[in-house]
C-alpha cells in the first residue's frame, strides 16, 4: 500500500512538472490551456494522496471545470493565434529570467528542506478525518463567519467589476 | 475507504484504455484515401469565405464570468449544507447574508441587461400585390 | 479470502463488468431510441438485423469502424482526435460512484456493489459533469469550421448556465441528508422517503438541467440540424463520430443513474427488506429495481426527444438564468428554513 502511494506520488509529481513546462512552452494558446487542465488533474491527484479529498475534488470542479472554460472562451473570443517563437523574442531577458528562476527554485528547496525535512515525513493519521467537508464546514462557519461574509463582498465586487470592464473592453 | 479513490483511478484508466483500443483498431480497419475535396472545410458545398475564428458576442464572455463567480459561491455552500443540521440558525443567517450579497450582484447583471439575449425579429415580407385574390362570392 | 483476491481481483472484475454493462446499455439505448422514434412517427424502426433489429447497433458500430476517418485539412489534427476521446472518457468515468445494491456478504466478507464508496460522491459527479463541456467545445474549435465553432460555443454557454442550477438543486438534497455519500443518501430513502417527495422542485430543476447537460432535445442547440448542419460534429466521421454518439448515450444512461440515485430511491424497492428474503436475493432484486428505474428515465429522455421541439437560443438562456437559477435558490432557501424549523 505504501509503495503504491509512493509510485503514484512520483508519477503525479513528475507529470505535474512536465505539464507545467509544456504549458508555458506551447505556442498555441489552446494547447497551453489543455496542458494546464492536465496539470490541475495531477495536482488534484497529489491532494488525494495527501488525503485532502474535498480540496482535491474542488480543484477539479472549480479550476478544471469552470476557470479553464473561461480561459478557452477568452482564447476563442480574442481570436488568439500562435505566439511568436520563443527564440524570436528572446534576448538578454532570457538569460536573466532563467538565472533568477534557478535562484528562486534553490531558495524554495532550501527553505522547505531546512524547515520541514524531518518534521513532516508522514501523512498524519487524522488527515482523512480533518479533510472531510463536514469538519471543514464546522470550522468555516463557526470560527470564520466574518471572513465568509467578506468573501461574499469580494465576489460582489468581482461581478460588478468584471461586467463593467468586459463591456468597456469589447464594445 | 481511501483505496476507493484508487478504484476510481483504475476505472478512469480502463475508460482511457477503451478509447485507445478503439482508435488502434480503427487504424487498421479504416481505409485512407485522402483527396482535396474530402479534406476541404464543409460548408454545404460552398467554398468557405473568410476566417473561421471571428470575434464573438461579448455576452458569452459575461456568461462565463458570472458562472465562475457563482460556481465559487456554490463551493462555499457545499460544506455549509453538509453540516447545516448541527449548526442551525446561526449558519442559516450567515449563509442568508452571504447569498443576499451575491444575489445583489446577480440582480445588477440582470438590470444591466447583460444576460439579455437578442430575440430574433423576423421580418415578414409584405406583399403589395395580392397573388391569390380571395373571392368572397 | 486472500488479500490479492479482495483488493485486486474483485475490484478489477467489478470495473470490467460495469464498463461492459454500460457499453451494452448504450447499444440497447440506441436501438430503443430508434424503435421508439419509429413508433412515435408511425413507421418501423430498424427491424432487419437480428430479432426486432436488436443487432442493428452492432452492425452500425462495425460499419463506422470500417469507414474512412476524414480530417479537414485546416483542422488542428491532434485536438480534433482528442475531443471525442475526452467526451467518452468522462462519460464512462462518471458511473464509478453509483451504488447498485446493498452490500452483500460473500465468503465471510462484505462486498460492495459499487465501484467506489467515497466521501465526496456527489461532488465527484458534479465535477465530471463540469468537465463534459470540453469535448464539445474543443471539437468545435479544432474543426476550423464555422458550424462547428458556433455549435461548440453555444454548447459551452448552455452547459455552464445549467450546471449552476444543477449544483444548487443538489444542495437541497445535501441539506436534507447531511452527507455527500451516495450510498448513505440511497439508504436514507428507504421506504416511502424518496427525495422526489421531499424535494419535488429540486427534482424538476435537476431533470431539466440533466437534459441540457446531455445536449438532448429540447436543449440540442449545439447540433441543431436546421441551422448548424451537425453542430460541433459536422467535421467528424467514422470512429470519432461513433465516439461522440457513444458519449451522448452514455451520458443519458449515467444521468438516469444519477437521477435515480439522488431522487428516486436508488436501488430501494419500498419495504423490500421487511419481506424476510435471503440477502443475496434481496441484492438481486435491488439490482433489477435499479435497472427498471433507469429504463423508465431513459425512456422518458427518448420520449421527450421525439415529442418536444427545440428551444430558441434566447429562450434557452432566459430559462437557464432567469427561471431555473432563481427557482433553485428559492428551493434551497425554503429547504433550509424547513430543516431549521423541524430540528
Amino acid at each position: 500500500m505504501e509503495n503504491i502511494q509512493l509510485i503514484l506520488y512520483t508519477v503525479f509529481g513528475v507529470l505535474a512538472i512536465f505539464s507545467a513546462i509544456m504549458m508555458i512552452t506551447r505556442r498555441n494558446p489552446i494547447a497551453s490551456a489543455l496542458w494546464l487542465i492536465f496539470n490541475f488533474f495531477m495536482i488534484s491527484g497529489l491532494y488525494f494522496l495527501l488525503r485532502a479529498q474535498f480540496i482535491a475534488i474542488i480543484q477539479i470542479l472549480v479550476y478544471a471545470g469552470a476557470i479553464m472554460v473561461l480561459f478557452i472562451f477568452v482564447i476563442m473570443l480574442l481570436k488568439l493565434t500562435d505566439e511568436k517563437k520563443l527564440s524570436e523574442i528572446m534576448t538578454y531577458q532570457k538569460i536573466t529570467a532563467i538565472l533568477f528562476s534557478i535562484l528562486l527554485m534553490a531558495l524554495l528547496v532550501f527553505t522547505v528542506y531546512v524547515n520541514f525535512a524531518d518534521k513532516y515525513t508522514e501523512i498524519s493519521t487524522e488527515a482523512e478525518t480533518i479533510s472531510k467537508a463536514e469538519n471543514l464546514g464546522r470550522e468555516l462557519f463557526l470560527k470564520y463567519a466574518f471572513p465568509i461574509e467578506a468573501i461574499g463582498l469580494l465576489l460582489l465586487a468581482t461581478i460588478v467589476g468584471a461586467v463593467v470592464l468586459a463591456k468597456k473592453k469589447f464594445e | 475507504m481511501f483505496a476507493d479513490y484508487g478504484q476510481i483511478l483504475v476505472f478512469m484508466l480502463f475508460a482511457i484504455a477503451f478509447v485507445a483500443i478503439a482508435f488502434f483498431v480503427a487504424l487498421f480497419l479504416a481505409p485512407k484515401k485522402p483527396s482535396y475535396s474530402k479534406e476541404s472545410t464543409y460548408e454545404c458545398g460552398e467554398d468557405t469565405e473568410g476566417e473561421t475564428w471571428v470575434r464573438f458576442n461579448v455576452r458569452y464572455y459575461v456568461v462565463a464570468l458570472i458562472f465562475i463567480i457563482f460556481d465559487v459561491e456554490v463551493v462555499f455552500l457545499f460544506p455549509w449544507a453538509v453540516v447545516f443540521k448541527e449548526l442551525g440558525l446561526f449558519a442559516f443567517v450567515e449563509m442568508a447574508v452571504f447569498l443576499i450579497i451575491l444575489i445583489l450582484g446577480f440582480v445588477y447583471v440582470l438590470a444591466k441587461g447583460d444576460l439579455q439575449w437578442d430575440k430574433p425579429q423576423p421580418v415578414i415580407p409584405e406583399l403589395k400585390r395580392q397573388i391569390f385574390k380571395v373571392d368572397s362570392n | 479470502m486472500p488479500a490479492a483476491v479482495q483488493y485486486i481481483i474483485i475490484p478489477l472484475v467489478k470495473v470490467v463488468l460495469i464498463q461492459i454493462t454500460l457499453l451494452i446499455g448504450v447499444a440497447l439505448t440506441v436501438w430503443l431510441e430508434r424503435r421508439t422514434a419509429g413508433f412515435i412517427q408511425d413507421r418501423y424502426g430498424p427491424n432487419r438485423v437480428g430479432p426486432f433489429g436488436l443487432l442493428q447497433p452492432v452492425a452500425d458500430v462495425v460499419k463506422l469502424f470500417m469507414k474512412e476517418d476524414i480530417v479537414p485539412e485546416k483542422a488542428n489534427k491532434f485536438i480534433h482526435s482528442l475531443a471525442p476521446a475526452i467526451s467518452v472518457t468522462i462519460a464512462l468515468s462518471t458511473i464509478a460512484v453509483i451504488p447498485f445494491a446493498d452490500p452483500i456478504q460473500l465468503f465471510g466478507s462484505e462486498f460492495k456493489l459499487q465501484i467506489a464508496d467515497v466521501n465526496i460522491g456527489i461532488l465527484y459527479i458534479l465535477a465530471m459533469v463540469s468537465l463534459g463541456v470540453y469535448g464539445v467545445t474543443l471539437s468545435g474549435w479544432a474543426s476550423n469550421n464555422k458550424y462547428s465553432l458556433l455549435g461548440g460555443l453555444r454548447s459551452s454557454a448552455q452547459m455552464i448556465s445549467y450546471e449552476l442550477s444543477m449544483g444548487v438543486a443538489v444542495l437541497g438534497i445535501i441539506l436534507v441528508n447531511g452527507t455527500f455519500e451516495l450510498d448513505t443518501i440511497v439508504q436514507n430513502q428507504a421506504g416511502w422517503k424518496w427525495n422526489i417527495i421531499l424535494q419535488p422542485v429540486g427534482f424538476l430543476i435537476f431533470l431539466t438541467a440533466a437534459f441540457a447537460e446531455t445536449n438532448r432535445t429540447p436543449f440540442d442547440l449545439p447540433e441543431a440540424e436546421q441551422e448548424l448542419v451537425g453542430g460541433y460534429h459536422t467535421e467528424y466521421s467514422s470512429l470519432k463520430f461513433a465516439l461522440f454518439f457513444l458519449s451522448e448515450y452514455a451520458n443519458v444512461i449515467v444521468s438516469a443513474c444519477v437521477i435515480t440515485t439522488l431522487y428516486l430511491g436508488g436501488y430501494q424497492f419500498p419495504y423490500l427488506q421487511t419481506f424476510g428474503l435471503s440477502p443475496v436475493l434481496v441484492s438481486i432484486l435491488q439490482i433489477i429495481t435499479f435497472l427498471i428505474k433507469i429504463f423508465i428515465i431513459v425512456f422518458f429522455f427518448i420520449w421527450i426527444r421525439w415529442t418536444v421541439p427545440r428551444f430558441r437560443y434566447d429562450q434557452l438562456m432566459v430559462l437557464g438564468w432567469k427561471v431555473m437559477l432563481p427557482l433553485a435558490l428559492a428551493n434551497l432557501t425554503i429547504t433550509a428554513i424547513i430543516v431549521t424549523l423541524l430540528k
